[in-house]
């Protein structure tokens, strides 16, 4: 069980190898923020000329920056909560019963991950302008109208993973429950869902990242009282001069609550998909 | 089993698409179902988005107290607009007013999503002859009802560093060698500084040139037909003209092929790195901006060869603005449209947004400096064509300004672009337009 | 993730098995209706869009039907004729699009998987530590893209950026400063970035799946006189083979269809050794107004994913079936 020197040296190249290249842009980020529009535009420098927090300050009145950060907390926070429960259903669903049009259901939400994204855009876009003519509710331009598109971009790989991870609690403990008298829905919430909290975390944060960073549908759905920071970073390059400085700084902000979450979370996240993975 | 499900969803869906075909967009003309309210979508002409905004609210407090409707503003960025004016014009729900780049004008009148506007809308908007003839071209294929009008009017200069020019003792060029020579004398690669900087990665920024270039060798970019005819000598001279500001007589850093927009080559002028650039005439803010003062830069009409056919200068650039034809507010956003072109709105959003009038008695207002003035005026009104007037005209930009871009780059990384290359790009470019 | 089902229940661990009734008939309606949420969103988001995308790469539909798009004429197999046809500049574009794409995805793929298993078994044994290394090396993942690719960008400008800053001026290892990010050296800028992204998903896979590997089979594997090497191909790549096998397709359909990598890397200055497939077919349907043939192009992209993911799916599965004891 002892270490050879050959994993001691693997160990300390592999590592300070992967942690080079990771900070190194990490370091260009944070430096950058602070460094006032002239350094950005000279020749590259380690260091500030002299270090300014003008970029963490301007940042929000370039560019509404405040709105565009709650508009995607909400937006991302309400599809998350969403696509979770659907999915944990959904999953229960195809993990439980072998219906008919189990097959075809789980084939037709797969091969959604394969088709382009860009290709839904026109024909959504379309969807929704009918049901606001047809049934009044509005969804072009709102957030509701971005919030379900994001619910439904996670669905697949989410009841994927999370009817994975549900195959693995033994059905044994149905069985018990349904002994006891429980329906299935008592089962699922108070059986299925605790023993299979690290998957729902995992599910949860793959959703939460996956809408907190769409760009190309929120460009389009969105308006400017309801645009969100993927599509809000974008306008920092402006008709006379790109803020990099500013860009980077808007970056870091916004970055920050994802991240810290994540690494908070990460243990769960892995068990999770893991689980629903081996399976 | 299986089978059942998949006969079962076929029908839903195919339903589904069915009840797509209940959309789709109705008559084009218009209607006046709603005559208190519109819609207005800006383009980002001034320093921000948010900028913009307070310039125009101002303006169109100032309609409403007039008119009584209300207008509800939104600015979206150049990097969205494009995809939501298609969105809009796919499913007839968008604004009732909105800004285009004015060479899109054909394009977007080939797909009946803008109002058409008539001798009735013209009586409604004071009249075609108002309009500088040129810039009122854009707005449509010749001989036919345009579906937009001039509302800003943007036109190429030469921006020169005046105190470079002095210290060297070089007059400022009046022909395209005399600029050649000026900026080979300005050129020293050891200390940074080259003659020229280009936004030679930029593809909108290129094809301009293309067009330019070769309106001054009098060859046009599509025939009577309105076929392209890319491959011509003059349009291909033209570009290798503009190519051998970096190949044949190195006045362009390199660097410059990784410039994918107009700022960036105005940025590296303003930081002294380059004694010349070809912009819009609203790159004062931005030179300024940066640290340059007024007096520092001057611009002077982009200049042609000693012999050449056409002193074009520029291409007749700006904004123009349009109704869509579903605007459930024809009367009023018409009403708008003629605001916005007035004098005094055109006087009062000249200066920020750094404009030429587009009305033919207008006032310029962009610049204090009365020389300037009159000389982009004389550029815009006199030395400026549209670019070709078909509705293939945004295939033309895309295909022939990337495959500047590619040239510019082989340029930059070491390698050679011979006048065949020129020629079989512009063939290749040409074979992609599906007219 | 296995239990150790007792001898009589009937617990089949796959799901490819005989539909034998399980349930006491009588509820059958449940299961349908907490799917309907599922179905009802997966139709109108994913389902419906789908087929209309569909129908629309066998119709003309460019700038002049888009308003009256229900009236547009039906143009048979020409859309995908056009975009196979590497006789003109569209087909052949596609193509070197798509062979760019393909040697991406291989490079990406491969490189974050061999990233990823080098970090994890590198953390494998606790020391002091190991919790920074792990969460330093989850910070791209968690990065949003935007953010990342953006600094990327900036990083890799000729005359401005770090990159070459280190290598021309500080290390001396370059006599003049190459471009990044326009003409051949596009591709290598496009696939470190997405390496840079990708690898720590596959890290954190690899390291979740090596916790579960129990400790004695390595002292096993050692006591017979093994090699660190010959443990990791002996113990660690076969248990990680149900992660590693998932992980791959995920991945491999991730990275092919990536779209705001190089959107947001190259902007509007898109260099053919960089042109990914999924912008590749924004371009030649959105900026260009031609959707009919947008649309070939994306159902000939799915067609190809399809096939791959079938392929791979049938050759692991066969493999799984045959080693399975």
């Amino acid at each position: 069980m002892r270490e050879t020197l050959g994993e001691k040296i693997f160990r300390a190249v592999v590592l300070v190898g992967l942690s080079l290249f990771v900070l190194l842009p990490l370091y260009v980020m944070v430096t950058t923020s602070l460094k006032p529009l002239g350094d950005v535009q000279a020749g590259f420098s380690w260091l500030p000329s002299r270090l300014t927090f003008a970029p963490f300050i301007e940042m929000w009145s370039t560019v509404p920056l405040a709105r565009y950060f709650l508009n995607s907390l909400v937006v991302t926070s309400v599809a998350t909560l969403f696509s979770v429960a659907v999915a944990i259903f959904a999953a229960y669903a195809v993990s439980r019963w072998r219906f008919r049009g189990r097959g075809p259901f789980m084939t037709a939400v797969l091969s959604t991950q394969m088709f382009p994204g860009v290709l839904f855009l026109l024909p959504l876009y379309l969807i929704f302008v009918n049901i606001d003519a047809a049934f009044g509710v509005p969804l072009v331009g709102t957030r509701i109208g971005l919030i379900i598109t994001y619910l439904t971009f996670s669905l697949p790989f989410s009841i994927w993973m999370l009817a994975g991870y549900f195959d693995g609690i033994p059905k044994e403990l149905d069985q018990a429950g349904k002994v006891d008298g429980a329906g299935n829905l008592t089962i699922l919430l108070r059986i299925i869902l605790p023993a299979a909290r690290p998957g729902i975390v995992a599910v949860a944060i793959y959703a939460f990242m996956t809408a907190w960073g769409e760009v190309l549908f929120a460009s389009v759905l969105t308006t400017e009282e309801t645009r969100t920071l993927a599509v809000g970073l974008r306008q920092y390059a402006t008709q006379t001069n790109v803020y990099w400085n500013q860009i980077l700084a808007a970056s870091i902000a916004v970055s920050i609550p994802v991240v810290v979450g994540f690494l908070m979370m990460q243990k769960n996240f892995v068990a999770g998909l893991t689980a629903g993975a081996v399976k | 089993m299986r089978r059942r499900t998949l006969l079962t969803a076929a029908p839903l869906a195919a339903a589904g698409a069915a009840g797509l075909a209940a959309c789709g967009s109705s008559s084009g003309g218009g209607s006046n179902d709603s005559p208190d309210s519109l819609t207005y979508w800006a383009s980002n002409q001034g320093t921000s988005v948010e900028n913009d905004k307070e310039v125009l609210t101002p303006v169109l407090e100032r309609f409403t107290e007039e008119t009584g409707i209300d207008v509800s503003l939104e600015v979206i960025g150049w990097a969205d607009l494009q995809t939501r004016i298609q969105t809009a014009i796919t499913s007839g729900q968008g604004p009732d007013v909105l800004n285009i780049g004015n060479t899109w004008g054909v394009s977007l009148q080939a797909t009946g999503g803008l109002l058409e506007l008539g001798d009735e809308e013209f009586e409604a908007l004071g009249g075609r002859e108002q309009y500088v003839e040129a810039a009122l071209a854009t707005g449509g294929e010749e001989g036919t009802d345009p579906a937009s009008i001039p509302l800003y009017g943007l036109a190429y200069g030469m921006y020169y560093n005046v105190k470079m020019f002095e210290e060297a003792g070089i007059e400022p060029p009046t022909t395209w060698e005399e600029m050649v020579e000026a900026a080979k004398a300005l050129t020293d690669p050891d200390e940074g500084v080259y003659g020229m900087s280009l936004a030679a990665g930029s593809y909108t920024e290129n094809n301009h040139f293309a067009f330019i270039n070769a309106t001054q060798n009098g060859a046009a970019l599509n025939d009577a037909e309105g076929k392209p005819t890319f491959t011509e000598d003059g349009v291909v001279d033209g570009i290798l003209r503009y190519l051998d500001l970096m190949q044949e007589h190195e006045v362009v850093n390199p660097s410059n092929a990784q410039f994918d927009n107009g700022t960036k080559s105005v940025t590296s002028f303003a930081n002294g790195e380059a004694a010349m650039i070809i912009n819009q005439n609203n790159a004062n803010a931005t030179i300024e901006s940066q640290g340059m003062a007024p007096e520092d830069f001057r611009a002077i009409p982009f200049p042609a060869p000693a012999d050449a056919v056409d002193d074009c200068a520029s291409h007749l650039a700006g904004i123009n603005i349009a109704a869509m034809a579903d605007t459930d507010n024809r009367d009023g956003a018409l009403a708008f449209m003629k605001f916005m072109t007035s004098p005094e709105t055109q006087a009062e959003l000249g200066k920020p947004f750094a404009s030429l009038p587009v009305l033919v008695d207008g006032e310029p207002t962009f610049t204090e400096d009365s020389e300037q003035a009159d000389m982009f005026m004389e550029v815009y009104a006199e030395r400026s064509a549209p670019l070709p007037l078909v509705a293939w005209e945004d295939q033309f930009e895309t295909t022939v300004g990337q495959a500047m871009n590619a040239m510019f780059a082989t340029i930059a990384t070491g390698g050679k672009v011979t006048r065949e290359d020129v020629v079989t790009a512009m063939q290749t470019a040409q074979d992609s337009i599906r007219a | 993730m296995t239990t150790t089902a007792p001898r009589g229940t009937t617990t089949p661990p796959t799901s490819a098995e005989p539909t034998a009734p399980r349930r006491r008939v009588g509820r059958t309606w449940f299961p349908y209706l907490i799917l309907l949420p599922a179905v009802i969103l997966e139709l109108l988001i994913h389902i419906v869009p789908m087929v209309t995308g569909f129908w629309m790469s066998f119709v003309e539909l460019t700038k002049f039907f888009i308003r009256r798009w229900t009236e547009a004429p039906f143009a048979g197999l020409d859309n995908y004729r056009i975009a196979v046809d590497i006789d003109t500049p569209i087909g052949q574009e596609l193509l070197s699009s798509f062979l760019v794409t393909v040697a991406f995805t291989a490079l990406v793929v491969g490189l974050s998987w061999g990233l990823g298993m080098a970090a994890a078994v590198a953390l494998q044994r606790p020391f002091r530590g190991r919790g920074v290394f792990r969460t330093l090396f989850l910070v791209p993942y968690a990065l949003p893209l935007y953010a990342a690719v953006i600094t990327w960008n900036f990083m890799l400008q000729r005359d401005t950026g770090v990159i070459n800053h280190l290598l021309v001026d500080q290390l001396g290892l370059l006599e003049t400063a190459p471009f990044w990010l326009i003409g051949e050296n596009a591709f290598v800028s496009v696939v470190v970035v997405a390496i840079w992204r990708m690898w720590p998903f596959a890290f954190l896979m690899f390291m979740a799946g090596l916790q579960s590997i129990p400790d004695e089979l390595y002292e096993a594997s050692a006591m017979d006189g093994a090699s660190p090497l010959r443990q990791w191909r002996a113990v660690t790549l076969p248990m990680l083979a149900p992660v590693n096998q998932t992980m791959m397709l995920v991945m491999f359909l991730w990275v092919f269809n990536d779209f705001n990598t190089p959107y947001i890397l190259f902007g509007t200055a898109q260099p053919p050794a960089g042109d990914l497939i999924s912008f590749h077919i924004y371009n030649a349907s959105f900026l260009s107004w031609d959707f009919g043939v947008g649309s070939a192009m994306s159902v000939l992209l799915l067609l190809f994913l399809l096939a791959v993911s079938l392929l791979y799916l049938y050759v692991t599965q066969w493999r799984k079936g045959s080693s399975d004891a």
